[in-house]
């Protein structure tokens, strides 16, 4: 069953379409991942579906209401972590959470209750009195998640929950977000970490531009990776004479040089190692490395978008800091 | 009663985050104190007549403690991306603005007594019509209060809030006739004192603590009642507009 349906949904900013006629689905009770770069429309999208931001056209249905015109009946069931915390700096933990629950109307004893659980749930409820901005980013980011879900809400919306904090926080995020979602909440997350999204999500939207460039199930987007064999070879000699003449010289594969300077065979069949072993030798190019790939989701996410994961990780990382 | 919980919740953590924090409170009493003092000094003589300024130290104790307030916290909760769970939040917008100025409002009429209660300690305050001042007091904290929100709307940083509320302070202060009489302005600035919100409330102030004012006062609370709403619903279009973009 579908619980949230998007379809031509836009969004133009003077003319500047910041996405532009998107459509995709999520399943009731699932982890659904959205990538893509930086500037791809990913905010925009979360900013559509919770409120925040008006549609220039489109529709939003979630749990069977309209998401644009019905947003405060919407905004009781959905639970939003942005990609920076947003709770009041001079409130302690306790206070935040016991704030956020008032905001929906939670009664005074359940949402003191709530909120100290909580807090013990986050591996918080020694911070006392200590005022939110006296935190740790991990922390923040977990009192922030905490204060998403005081209300129990049946989807929760987390935009990079995982950037810019510590390994161990990370884990422990990851964790929580699987126990959320073992617990029914249906999770619609979006990361730059493609690892992440590998192991927590089971659906998957490719955003780039303002437009959705595949959707698809974790395991179909591997499956269809996974059928090209890789091998990538690290030489001696970067020089463009060679790679033209390797491609000249084998044509039933795809041969690239990489940005680090190997150079990348894929072909749909085995690839058979020793001819190109004996071209580099009579040519006197050293190999330093030669190994076999196997095709990640990252691999999809390069092919799909054309965007290289390392660039996208450290233009957000930058923009974190 | 959803709705009322969360209103009551963030109007009672602005108090305590905002409004009750003791530089504020010392606000409240040293600012009517400060423009006693000025009247004193002005008048020369060295004698002031307390009961005749009242409504003037009322008047500007609210306008410069609620438009400041209230635009600079807004403001600062932008900044931080705080006001951002506001409006992510279940309740309407116009519940949500209305809870966010109340502090401001109940801050503004807290000023307004304090000069009040000075006052009463060295002077004769009989034969005032209280129930006109309180209602009085209201009307301006209310006008006031959605003066500053208009412009918390209109800005993005705290330091131009603070700049635009004295763009709108400062005329109002010197026109709405609490140092120079309307009657006695330049012709061409008279009508401009009649498109200000302060000079309906400190007329109102003025005839029911002194029986001095020129404008009826049904007209004056009336007029004051305009300006609340008309400035309210002009502020929560624009966040509609500006801050659900």
């Amino acid at each position: 069953m579908e619980i949230i349906e998007v379809s031509n949904l836009s969004k133009s900013f003077d003319g500047f379409f910041a996405v532009k006629d998107i459509g995709f689905f999520v399943r009731k009770g699932e982890v659904f991942g959205f990538l893509g770069p930086n500037g791809a429309g990913k905010t925009t999208t979360i900013n559509m579906l919770t409120g925040l931001a008006r549609p220039t056209s489109g529709e939003i249905k979630i749990a069977g209401h309209d998401g644009i015109k019905d947003i405060k009946r919407v905004q009781r069931i959905i639970g939003i972590v942005p990609d920076e915390s947003n709770l009041y700096d001079d409130l302690s933990g306790y206070e935040n959470l016991v704030f956020c629950s008032a905001l929906y109307g939670i009664k005074k004893s359940d949402r003191e209750e709530k909120a100290k659980s909580l807090l013990k749930q986050f591996g918080l409820d020694d911070t006392g009195k200590r005022p939110f901005k006296a935190f740790s980013k991990g922390m923040k980011r977990k009192l922030t998640i905490a204060a998403g879900i005081i209300h129990e809400p049946e989807i929760l919306f987390l935009d990079e929950p995982t950037t810019g904090i510590d390994v161990e926080s990370a884990r422990q995020i990851r964790r929580l977000v699987k126990e959320l979602n073992n617990r029914g909440t249906t999770i619609f997350l979006t990361t730059h970490y493609i690892e992440e999204a590998e192991r927590l999500c089971g659906r998957i939207g490719f955003i780039v531009d303002g437009k959705i460039v595949k959707v698809g199930a974790v395991d179909d987007l591997m499956r269809e990776a996974q059928r090209d064999h890789i091998v990538e070879f690290s030489l001696g000699s970067r020089n463009s004479p060679v790679l033209e003449e390797l491609k000249s010289a084998f044509q039933d594969v795809s041969i690239d040089q990489t940005k680090n300077g190997t150079v990348r065979i894929s072909s749909k069949d085995k690839i058979e190692i020793m001819p190109f072993m004996s071209f580099f030798s009579s040519r006197e190019i050293a190999v330093f490395e030669a190994r076999i790939i196997h095709p990640s989701l990252e691999e999809v996410f390069v092919r799909v978008t054309g965007i290289e994961v390392n660039k996208m990780k450290n233009e957000k990382e930058g923009k974190k800091r | 009663m959803n709705s009322l919980v969360a209103f009551w919740s963030i109007l009672m953590k602005d108090m305590k985050n905002y409004y009750l924090k003791p530089p504020n409170i010392s606000w409240g009493i040293i600012f009517p104190i400060s423009w006693t003092l000025m009247f004193f000094v002005r008048s020369g003589s060295g004698e002031v007549d307390i009961r005749s300024i009242l409504p003037g130290v009322m008047s500007l104790s609210i306008l410069f403690g609620t438009t400041s307030m209230l635009a600079v916290t807004i403001t600062f909760e932008r900044k931080s991306r705080s006001f951002e769970r506001l409006l992510l939040s279940p309740i309407s917008l116009k519940l949500l603005m209305l809870a966010k100025t109340t502090g401001a409002i109940l801050f503004g009429i807290i000023n307004a007594f304090i000069p009040v209660i000075l006052a009463l300690l060295i002077v004769d305050l009989s034969g005032i019509f209280w129930l006109a001042v309180l209602a009085g007091v209201a009307l301006i904290a209310i006008t006031s209060t959605f003066l500053g929100l208009f412009i918390a709307v209109a800005v993005n940083e705290v330091f131009e809030a603070q700049t635009f509320s004295n763009f709108f302070r400062f005329p109002m202060m010197f026109l709405c006739g609490l140092f120079i009489p309307i009657e006695n302005l330049p012709v061409f600035l008279r009508p401009i004192s009649f498109i200000l919100p302060l000079t309906y409330g400190a007329d109102a102030l003025k005839q029911s603590i002194n029986g001095n004012g020129i404008i009826v006062p049904w007209l004056n609370f009336l007029t004051l009642l305009g300006f609340a709403f008309l400035l309210f619903t002009i502020s929560t279009r624009n966040i509609k507009k500006k801050w659900i973009y």
